[in-house]
């Protein structure tokens, strides 16, 4: 349990670490490894398979993403660093005690609540899962998938034109 | 439910808070669009860490893992398609400021 918490609060150093950075690079390298704690949790919480999506995307993939857009984009100069660097401290200054603050608040105030679920979907082999119970979903995935390449086709076409 | 899952949850459930705290924050006090995608992401996280921890304490794990790896794909391609927009409104205006996107202003 003591590593779980340890977990946890390294998790929420990470997040913080994304809003305090100053610059965009440190800022998605700090949420790699925000899904890198995840993805930690994950394992201890019995679910490897999500936690192999979340290294593999949400380490890897989305944060390629980011680097490529990162890298399309001009930096700062170093006076605009600094400014922004001034500005960042005094917006972002009461938000690890706003953080703790509402931390501390919900755990004392959080109640046992009984969560069962109707007895339908107790299917423990999550191929089952995905292809029986959820197939809708599935369906609106292919969707999104679809649409989401279209958008990007379109995007970067009209990108080469111009 | 017993004890130990509940313990579990009680654990969970604050830094989950935390974390949608601290997303939130950030896409509401940034002006720079990377930024408020990377919020995004901090917000999706404490959504998939919600889900997990709900799948565990119910005992209802290939549920909640098949959500997470729906909710990971999907997000995948909003980010893609938002970092596509984000490198386009730069071409366009030349930055990546949210308050130099007047084009739509009346």
């Amino acid at each position: 349990m003591s590593i779980i918490l340890i977990l946890l609060i390294i998790l929420i150093v990470t997040a913080l670490m994304v809003v305090f950075s100053s610059k965009l690079l440190i800022g998605a390298i700090s949420l790699a490894l925000t899904s890198i704690m995840i993805t930690i949790l994950m394992f201890k919480l019995n679910s490897p398979i999500a936690a192999v999506f979340e290294l593999s995307i949400c380490a890897g993939l989305i944060t390629v993403i980011f680097i490529t857009t990162i890298s399309f984009v001009k930096p700062e100069t170093q006076e605009e660093l600094i400014e922004s660097n001034k500005r960042r401290l005094k917006k972002y200054i009461y938000l690890p005690v706003l953080v703790a603050l509402a931390g501390y608040l919900i755990s004392v105030v959080i109640k046992p609540i009984s969560l069962k679920l109707p007895e339908i979907i107790q299917e423990t082999n999550i191929r089952n899962v995905l292809w029986d119970l959820r197939q809708v979903d599935l369906l609106g995935q292919a969707i999104v998938l679809l649409i989401g390449v279209f958008g990007i086709v379109v995007l970067f076409k009209e990108g080469q034109k111009k | 439910m017993n004890i130990s899952n509940m313990d579990i949850l009680k654990i969970f459930i604050p830094f989950v808070v935390m974390l949608i705290i601290i997303g939130f924050y950030y896409v509401l006090m940034t002006k720079n669009l990377i930024r408020i995608l990377l919020g995004l992401e901090i917000i999706t996280k404490a959504a998939i860490l919600a889900i997990i921890v709900v799948g565990y304490v119910t005992n209802n794990m290939a549920l909640a893992q098949s959500l997470v790896i729906i909710i990971i794909i999907i997000e995948v391609f909003v980010i893609a398609v938002a970092a596509g927009v984000i490198i386009h409104i730069y071409k366009n205006t030349g930055s990546v400021d949210v308050r130099n996107i007047r084009n739509l202003r009346g």
